[in-house]
């Protein structure tokens, strides 16, 4: 323990703490920009560039100098003033020269009402630009599907350096340029749609301001609505559900399955149909593709392939790996498939008429709609992705009153699911799902317990070893793009043996996704949320996905059985080599 | 010669150098010519001056003459230089020759005895005290027979035969030397940090800043350039005391001629055996490699310098960790810069007590300036801390030219601050310029008269860091471009009182919260010159006038009515065609001229037109 005077207030605070650290847990607030401590995924960003933290430390002799209390550590008997006129000073400045280089286009900026730099200058009372001047110039990157680099409204806060390095190791973003052009860069200034991004959008999820948004759909989406000739169909990803509820002010980790449902009817949508339906099907024939690898002795381990930016990740990163993931189309992918095929037939629907609408908690989803190989006879499997943010703004564009919608079900023959495929938004839970389908069809009957903590957590890496039927499936699980790096080495290098690995690029999984609601460092709300998706697993009756009773129809009438000729020309995609830069 | 596998073995290659290659450091039977051959020699044309020396000396077949090349001599002034030292004791100098009067300097001068024009008495280094540069001039830096034969590797010889590593550290401690890059910091001290912090793999780093990237500062360089070995000796000696095995060099790649001449002296000094395995026979290993910057100024700052080294953007780390803890590849790593290095082998062969003899008491030895500006000698002086400005700008420096006054003294580079006359007689010393807003930095001296506008100098200074900021925190990003605005503003005349009084708070602002020295300093420039120089900034935004005349956008140009008489010279060579007549009639039934204040751009183009001197600038 070290004894510290805060504000004149003696306290004892634990060593090796930062100054902010011992204030915030002192009720002290001093307010921060560039600082993000997310240590459980190690995304921790102490860079010290914002000078915003700024706070007087004075020195025994009466003396006194500021330093970032981001990135200073206490020391026994250290005198810390965070409010006093040249602290306060210091920091109104910094957000001032802030203000003085930063776009004033605030009213028409996605982040406006959600940008931290906005609440800076409201907390710290800025009334006006008094350093305007001359601005940094920059082209917007609009490049890529997925996501909009604007670098004028960047603040230099490194936190997308720090994630993409240090926690993604995709390491597409430097600062480059030198003086008031500094700016976070990519390498030779290549577009993003020619880097190594993934689109996983996590960048997005830490820029305090409008630097990195989403590219959005919300514009053609609407048009698509209002378009009489068009039947338009929605399907919602798993992690939607837990996380829409907070941009409505919601307690975090609501679940709002029959809300959103009811929601997206009212938006315009001719049918509203559950990815989740689609994450059976997938469990259909990964469960399937796996127990076939086991047995005939085919290449092991068997990588998922749901998450689109992993599966770039390893095209870049490891392109002599390319046999081991699934040949898998994600759920979205799949449910495009059979949307504009199966239930084309059922619905009368000309599939060429038939628009396909992904709601995902995801902006690589925008990027891999648009993967040529994705598509059927040139026709995409999706035709839009939103993100749950997006979903959220059109909501309120359209002033539907959220909070007050009864709960409703999705429609009939693609909106059934089970609980493994709620789980599919969390770490750990398309293998587990996988499991539950893989280890009854190896028993000979559909198993009892279906929960397997061993896989559940948040820990980045994992692994746990369960008996399906006579054989030990040996299982790995990695979330967060760094942590998939580690086990893809291990295993490239034959360092470890396993015969099923689930990896997610987000940390957290879906349920983190780069399209969710913003949720600052408060990882607490990435547990909630994942809570509230095993929550609804349990409620369900059905747990695992060959019990569903509209994928069985679906095999039954149209798939005949899992890896079958019409399976693999729908379901099942191939992955291309990419370049490292 | 074989290796230098002892001291017994390193004082026979000393006597061996000073039979033969070497003889003109003590042999004063014969004729020595030195030729200044640093850069600022041979952009001058030393190098054509030095060939046709010794060409004319075999065709003429003159005994006893010998034509050393040397390094920076230090007297820019007068380059290309030949310093001749005479059998007789006597030292001439030939300045500013080209190769055809070197021709002259053997056939007249060597040969018949006449001086000509070119040859100039022995001015001597007056108040100077040379240390760091004590081989300057006198050794020919691309062969290490020379060094040697002055002592050099005599220091690292006896650190490694006859002092413990903490004898090292004690005797650096002792000495006082203080690093002279700019920030004072005690060299033995930094080297102890070094010495006790061990990292797991038991690696660390000696690392040697030579980015010097204040404009017009050149004493690295020169150092370089003139006595590499001493810069490698002193490595050597610093990773035997710290426990280093390898040492860097990280150097400006605009510096080539020195990254030439530290190859030459590591490929020799390899060569000795005096660096490598083994050095002298000892257990103790060290390795000097070279890496070259890419042309920022903040790698300058060490941390900075040490990630440019690792591959990564040039910007400073956080400290702490401290380089001693956490240094290149987060190791510790000691890091000095090139003019201290080259004190530590005088220290170490004379002995802490000679150098606390040099300088002040709390700042002991001497410091090297780069003298620019308005002064009559420009170039590299070594002076004791503590010899005044004054002594400085008039004693060595030769006083102003042109007989105009001393204004101002600008110490510390770009983020030093603007002395005023008046406070001409402080000595100069770390803690001694620091107090009066500007600093030793790292040791740039530039001389400003009555001619120099202090805004302007102040914006001049500004906009070096405003450019090269590395962009890494707020307050010098953005509070610099700022605080340049807010110049640019006042010396176009658009400045109000509010702006002085913003430039002040906002300097003070960025002093107290920038990441790195080069943030914090940036300001000081500015701060400095409102401190002193108020009136000026008053006249710009008050008065609209630049007292000083340097501003143009706050110059008047004005036709005197009484003596125009109406001759179209001055409107005719006007680019911008805003000179008029007017309904008066001058002189021959002409019409008078008037300057359109709205259109002059203030060229001065009419000015010397005018055969009246009618137009006159206000």
């Amino acid at each position: 323990m070290a004894n510290i005077t805060l504000n004149n207030v003696k306290l004892q605070v634990a060593d090796g703490i930062t100054v902010l650290e011992a204030a915030r847990a002192n009720g002290v607030n001093i307010p921060t920009l560039c600082h993000m401590d997310m240590a459980d995924i190690k995304m921790i960003n102490k860079v010290g560039t914002c000078r915003v933290c700024m706070v007087e430390v004075v020195n025994p002799n009466g003396s006194s100098w500021l330093a970032p209390a981001c990135a200073t550590d206490i020391w026994d008997g250290m005198v810390i003033n965070t409010n006093t006129p040249r602290a306060i000073k210091a920091r109104r400045t910094m957000v001032e020269l802030f203000i003085s280089n930063h776009p004033k286009d605030c009213l028409a900026c996605e982040r406006n009402r959600n940008c931290e730099l906005q609440d800076l200058a409201a907390d710290l009372n800025i009334r006006d630009d008094r350093y305007a001047g001359k601005m940094s110039k920059h082209t917007k990157d609009t490049s890529s599907r997925s996501l909009i680099r604007d670098p004028e409204k960047c603040v230099l806060c490194r936190r997308c350096e720090t994630m993409c390095n240090e926690v993604q190791t995709v390491g597409v973003y430097s600062a480059v340029n030198r003086g008031l052009e500094t700016t976070i860069g990519t390498a030779f200034d290549f577009p993003m749609l020619d880097t190594a991004c993934t689109f996983c959008g996590q960048c997005i999820s830490v820029c305090p301001t409008g630097a990195l948004t989403q590219i959005s759909n919300i514009g053609e989406v609407w048009s698509e609505i209002n378009n009489p000739d068009k039947v338009v169909i929605v399907q919602t990803a798993p992690a939607v559900r837990v996380a829409l509820g907070e941009e409505f002010n919601m307690p975090v980790g609501t679940r709002v399955t029959g809300k959103m449902v009811a929601a997206l009817r009212r938006l315009g949508f001719d049918h509203v149909y559950d990815t989740d339906f689609a994450a059976d099907l997938t469990i259909m024939e990964e469960a399937h593709e796996l127990i076939d690898r086991v047995k005939n002795g085919g290449t092991l381990p068997m990588l998922t392939s749901c998450c689109p930016a992993w599966v770039k990740f390893i095209e870049h990163q490891f392109p002599t790996l390319l046999d081991i993931p699934s040949s898998c189309k994600s759920p979205h992918e799949m449910f495009g498939a059979i949307a504009k095929t199966y239930l084309a037939e059922k619905l009368g629907v000309d599939p060429g008429k038939m628009v396909v609408v992904s709601i995902m908690p995801c902006v690589a989803k925008k990027y891999e709609a648009a993967r040529e190989e994705l598509a059927n006879d040139g026709n995409a499997n999706v035709d839009y992705v939103l993100t749950t943010r997006e979903m959220a703004s059109m909501l309120r564009e359209a002033g539907i009153n959220f909070n007050s919608l009864p709960d409703e079900d999705f429609d009939k023959v693609m909106g059934e699911s089970s609980g493994a495929s709620v789980i599919f938004g969390t770490t750990g839970g398309v293998i587990e799902a996988a499991v539950r389908t893989a280890a009854s069809w190896l028993g000979g009957e559909t198993i009892k317990n279906v929960d397997f903590k061993e896989l559940r957590g948040m820990e980045g890496i994992r692994e746990a070893t369960v008996k399906a039927g006579e054989v030990e499936l040996k299982i790995g699980i990695a979330h967060g793009l760094g942590n998939a790096r580690t086990l893809l080495e291990n295993i490239r290098d034959g360092k470890c043996q396993y015969h099923a690995i689930e990896i997610m690029a987000c940390p957290g999984g879906c349920v983190g996704g780069g399209g969710q609601p913003f949720y600052g460092n408060d990882r607490t709300i990435i547990a909630a949320r994942a809570k509230s998706l095993y929550a609804e697993d349990e409620a369900k009756q059905v747990r695992c996905s060959h019990e569903n009773a509209e994928i069985k129809a679906l095999y039954a009438e149209f798939l005949e059985k899992p890896g079958s000729h019409k399976a693999h020309e729908l379901l099942h995609t191939q992955y291309v080599k990419r370049d490292k830069l | 010669m074989a290796k230098v596998k002892s001291i017994s073995d390193l004082t026979a290659y000393k006597n061996a150098a000073l039979a033969g290659d070497s003889k003109h450091i003590v042999d004063s039977s014969i004729t020595r010519l030195y030729v200044g051959m640093a850069t600022c020699g041979v952009a001058a044309g030393a190098a054509d001056v030095m060939a046709a020396l010794q060409e004319e000396i075999d065709k003429n077949g003159v005994k006893n003459t010998i034509v050393i090349p040397t390094g920076c001599i230090g007297m820019c002034y007068a380059e290309p230089m030949v310093e001749i030292r005479h059998p007789d004791g006597k030292t001439v100098f030939a300045s500013g020759i080209n190769a055809d009067d070197a021709r002259k300097v053997v056939t007249d001068y060597l040969m018949q005895k006449q001086a000509g024009e070119f040859i100039k008495p022995n001015v001597g280094y007056g108040k100077q005290v040379r240390v760091a540069l004590r081989n300057c001039g006198n050794i020919n830096p691309e062969n290490i027979c020379d060094y040697v034969a002055v002592g050099g590797y005599e220091a690292l010889a006896k650190c490694l035969t006859s002092m413990s590593r903490e004898g090292v550290i004690e005797e650096m401690k002792k000495s006082g030397l203080r690093g002279r890059g700019g920030a004072g910091f005690p060299t033995g001290v930094k080297w102890e940090f070094g010495f006790k912090n061990n990292s797991p793999s038991g690696k660390k780093y000696i690392l040697c800043n030579a980015d010097e990237g204040d404009p017009g500062a050149f004493m690295d360089r020169a150092i370089l350039e003139g006595d590499p070995h001493s810069v490698l000796e002193a490595m050597a000696i610093a990773g035997y005391a710290v426990g280093a095995d390898e040492g860097v060099i990280y150097t400006r790649a605009e510096y080539p001629l020195a990254v030439e001449r530290l190859n030459i002296a590591i490929g020799q000094a390899v060569e000795k055996g005096l660096l490598g395995e083994g050095i002298m026979g000892t257990d103790f290993n060290f390795t000097i490699s070279i890496s070259m910057g890419a042309g920022a100024f903040v790698c300058g700052e060490e941390t900075a310098l040490i990630n440019s080294l690792q591959g990564q953007r040039g910007e400073p780390r956080l400290r702490p960790p401290f380089p001693a803890q956490k240094g290149l590849w987060y190791e510790p790593t000691v890091n000095n810069n090139v003019e201290t290095y080259a004190m530590v082998p005088a220290i170490i062969a004379k002995g802490a007590d000679w150098f606390r003899t040099i300088g002040t008491e709390r700042t002991p030895g001497t410091k090297v300036f780069a003298l620019a500006g308005k002064i009559n000698n420009v170039g590299l002086i070594e002076v004791p801390i503590g010899t005044t400005l004054k002594e400085i700008v008039y004693e060595v420096g030769g006083g102003l030219p042109g007989g105009k006054a001393l204004k101002s003294i600008q110490t510390g580079g770009p983020s030093g601050g603007c002395i005023p006359v008046e406070l001409q007689d402080t000595p100069v010393d770390f803690e001694t310029l620091n107090a009066i807003g500007s600093m030793m930095g790292s040791g740039g001296m530039v001389v400003l008269d009555e001619d120099d506008c202090m805004v302007n100098i102040a914006k001049f200074y500004l906009d070096f860091t405003v450019e090269e900021s590395c962009g890494k925190c707020t307050p010098c990003r953005i509070g610099n471009t700022r605080l340049y605005e807010i110049l640019d503003k006042i010396t176009m005349g658009h400045g109000t009182e509010q702006d002085l009084v913003e430039l002040r708070q906002l300097g003070e602002v960025i002093k107290d919260t920038s990441l790195c020295g080069l943030g914090n300093s940036a300001p000081n420039p500015v701060l400095s010159t409102l401190n002193y120089f108020m009136d000026e900034y008053k006249a710009h935004v008050i008065d609209k006038k630049c007292p000083a005349g340097a501003c143009t956008d706050l110059l008047t140009y004005k036709v005197v009515p009484a003596k125009c008489f109406g001759c179209t010279l001055c409107a005719r060579v006007c680019p911008v065609n805003c000179i008029h007549t007017v309904d008066e009639i001058v002189g021959n039934n002409k019409k008078l001229h008037v300057i359109d204040q709205n259109e002059c751009i203030k060229c001065g183009a009419c000015v010397p037109k005018c055969p009246t001197k009618a137009i006159v600038v206000e």
